[in-house]
């Protein structure tokens, strides 16, 4: 595992060569990329996670490419960028969920507080459990409302009686907005809820367990504005425990509830910065591109 | 409706757009057209085949359920059974009770006179009388000394004149059945002592040499106790394989030879695996031929690719979307599998596992070679006995020349079938239960 000391410079030489994306591939580029600076300060205060030098490879696919930042607590970051450019890959680093796909291989060292979560110490169980995770579809399990949020809480041993549980469950579906619309009905299916329910459930379920760090993936790609807006508001709420980054594709999204913001592009992180000064003054060519409609 | 943008739009595309899918629809539909007809035309051939398939062997089948009885006034005759009089069941047990059905039979034509005569009357009933007789003397000593009026089996000739399936036209010597005894037969049907019974026999009895009293009771034990022995052996070893390899097998060469080794087994002629078994639990582990073990053993064999590939199958229908979920939770892998992807894939296994079952009761070529073939009239009571299954009984009737042994297996056929069926509808509501509760 390498740590790569990454230097805060401006991209001047960047913006200078043609498109250093377009072409050739493999050993060259590596070498490329291996001096491929980000823009702006990937550095915070208090960080929850430190990530630095990642690379993975979906066998032959350098799918990022040394990618190097900081996650504050109880901040919400959003990674934004074209599609394909690696934001899911990225994120799914940060709880290993890359470890189920078989051709993909992860490089560099990824820290949750003091612990690398990629040592041989670090129980995936473990991480998952203080990592949780929402998918872009809402994936409930086909099992009632109550089972659903009971799961994590069951599996981990987190608690001892049936009183408690119940307590747990009602507790994480009120944190996650949900528990007026589905008081009467938590033996029925989750399957069963709307979409936005859905991916509400989904969020009191990864909640349940009470994790540090909540990622999600392109968490409101699938629902209508007003379930959108809902979520949003639970994301503002949830910040106070826990840090949470987010995948969006809606820029407006990421301006609505992100501290900060990092932009990918082909597999590597261009910029990061402060929401605010990405979106009204951004440093980067290509992030500018990018916000302002140019292309992706 | 008439938004400004719709006007706007050039009306000559809007026309040609339509005239030139319209051209083409005409196509489309004699073509969907056609294709139903092939559909149907295939689906009318295949259920004019299953039609033509059943009629027959019920027409030929459904007589075997009916069973011709002849009366006979029995006079429990102390002196033949119990002749010293101690009422001593093992005296009584072995009594001459044909001595009775033949004092019977004397009763009723005291006309007939001379061995070859008499000897043509007493065959007009089965040896199993004299067991029924017995039987009942056994279960009621009261009997003795009593004259009753007793409906005993008819042997497998009165059965086939009754029914009509023996030709009266032909010349005596070229029938089963001689002149002065269907003169005897008429005159017992003409005194309505001569009556169709159901065929309780045929669900009762084991194997046996008269017709009359062959029933499928022995087949239908030894195909229970080994199929028994398959389900128990091939489902929980098939489930595991198929989990392993799905969920938990890393992905190279190995588990590649592994797959096609399996696929393969599932496509092999299944006397190989009767060949096998001789070899391997017969020859070499000395198991006993003829036993449902073995049998179990053999099929099992069989059934294992079937059931692991229809689990595999299942298996990767289960959404990814669920292991994530699950994964992302912080579930273990085994966590993952038994909480959420094998109870949502349970369903198609039951059904990969009953089809291979339903396919395992099929079976007789691999039981031929490990010696389920033999007569056997013993209905087994144990994986160790001696035992044949139900598809070779129908093999070793079919054989037979009996008109009574062509009715019984087609009766045989139909209680097959009907087993099928219970077991396809048992898949079916298994599923129909399993995907309520998800
Ligand atoms: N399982 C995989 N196997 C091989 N390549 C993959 C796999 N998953 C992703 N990739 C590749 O890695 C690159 C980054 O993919 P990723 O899913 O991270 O993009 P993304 O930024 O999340 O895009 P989107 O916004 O469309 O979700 C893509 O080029 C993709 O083709
Ligand atoms: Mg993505």
């Amino acid at each position: 595992m390498s740590t790569t000391t990454i230097e805060i410079k401006t991209a001047l030489d960047t913006m200078l060569k043609p498109n250093p994306h377009v072409g050739k591939q493999s050993s060259v580029e590596v070498t490329d990329y291996n001096n491929r600076q980000t823009v702006g300060k990937i550095t915070v205060d208090h960080p929850k996670m430190i990530c630095r030098g990642v690379n993975v490879y979906y066998g032959e696919k350098h799918a990022l490419k040394n990618v190097g930042i900081d996650i504050g607590a109880n901040e919400v970051i959003a990674f934004i960028g074209p599609s394909g450019c690696g934001k899911s890959t990225f994120l799914r680093c940060l709880n290993r969920m890359n470890d189920t796909i078989p051709v993909c291989r992860v490089v560099g060292q990824i820290k949750l507080d003091n612990d690398d979560i990629y040592d041989k110490s670090i129980d995936v169980v473990q991480l998952r459990a203080r990592v949780g995770m929402v998918f872009q579809k809402p994936n409930p399990f086909p099992k009632s409302i109550y089972e659903n949020v009971a799961y994590g809480p069951r599996i981990h041993g987190m608690v001892n009686t049936k009183p408690e549980l119940d307590d747990l469950v009602r507790a994480s579906l009120e944190r996650a907005g949900l528990i007026k619309e589905v008081e009467k009905r938590l033996e029925e299916p989750g399957t069963s809820l709307s979409g936005g329910q859905q991916q509400r459930l989904c969020i009191a379920r990864a909640i349940a367990v009470d994790p540090e760090v909540i990622l999600m993936d392109e968490p409101c790609s699938a629902l209508d504005p007003i379930a959108t807006a809902k979520i949003e508001e639970l994301i503002d709420e949830l910040r106070e425990k826990y840090t949470i980054v987010i995948v969006t594709h809606s820029m407006q999204q990421a301006a609505r509830v992100s501290q900060r913001t990092a932009y990918f592009h082909l597999g590597d992180l261009i910029e990061v910065g402060e929401t605010d000064q990405i979106f009204t003054n951004p440093k980067h060519k290509l992030t500018e591109d990018y916000i302002t409609g140019r292309f992706g | 409706m008439n938004k400004p943008s719709d006007s706007a739009a050039p009306d000559f595309r809007n026309r040609d757009i339509k005239t030139i899918v319209n051209a083409g629809l005409k196509r489309r539909h004699a073509a969907e057209r056609r294709f139903r007809w092939y559909g149907l035309i295939a689906i009318s051939l295949g259920l004019a085949f299953v039609a033509l398939m059943f009629g027959n062997i019920i027409s030929k089948g459904y007589p075997a359920f009916w069973q011709t009885y002849v009366q006979l006034p029995i006079r429990f005759d102390p002196t033949v059974i119990d002749p010293e009089g101690h009422h001593d069941p093992k005296a009584i047990e072995s009594a001459d009770y044909a001595a009775l059905v033949r004092a019977g039979l004397r009763d009723l034509f005291p006309a007939v006179q001379g061995r070859t005569e008499l000897r043509a009357l007493y065959d007009l009933v089965s040896s199993d009388a004299a067991y029924e007789l017995r039987s009942r003397v056994i279960a009621n000593p009261a009997l003795i000394g009593t004259s009753q009026e007793v409906w005993l089996l008819a042997s497998a000739t009165v059965d086939t004149l009754v029914k009509g399936n023996i030709d009266r036209t032909l010349d005596e010597t070229e029938r089963p059945i001689k002149d002065n005894q269907v003169g005897w037969i008429d005159k017992l049907q003409a005194s309505g002592k001569i009556e169709k019974q159901f065929n309780t026999i045929l669900f009762t009895g084991g194997d046996s040499r008269e017709p009359e009293q062959a029933g499928i009771r022995g087949a239908l034990m030894g195909s229970f106790y080994t199929l028994l022995i398959t389900f128990l052996l091939s489902f929980p070893m098939g489930v595991a394989t198929a989990v392993y390899l799905e969920e938990f097998a890393p992905k190279n060469r190995w588990t590649d030879l592994i797959e096609v080794n399996i696929n393969n087994l599932a496509a092999v002629p299944s006397i190989v695996f009767g060949l096998l078994g001789l070899a391997v639990f017969i020859n070499f582990f000395g198991l006993p031929r003829s036993a449902p073990l073995v049998g179990g053993l053999v099929l099992s064999l069989m059934t294992l690719p079937v059931i692991i590939i229809a689990g595999r199958a299942a298996l990767t229908s289960v959404p990814p979307s669920i292991r994530e979920a699950a994964l992302g939770m912080g579930a273990s892998k085994l966590q993952m599998v038994g909480h959420h992807v094998l109870p949502l894939a349970m369903p198609g296994m039951l059904t990969g596992a009953i089809i291979g079952m339903a396919r395992a009761l099929g079976e007789s070529a691999p039981l031929l070679m490990i010696g389920m073939v033999a007569f056997i009239v013993d209905v087994p009571k144990g994986l160790m006995d001696p035992a044949t299954v139900l598809p070779v009984q129908i093999y070793l009737w079919a054989d037979l020349p009996e008109r009574a042994f062509v009715e019984r297996t087609s009766a045989a056929i139909m209680v097959l079938l009907a087993f099928m069926v219970l077991m396809n509808g048992l898949a079916i509501i298994l599923r129909k239960r399993f995907e309520r509760r998800w």
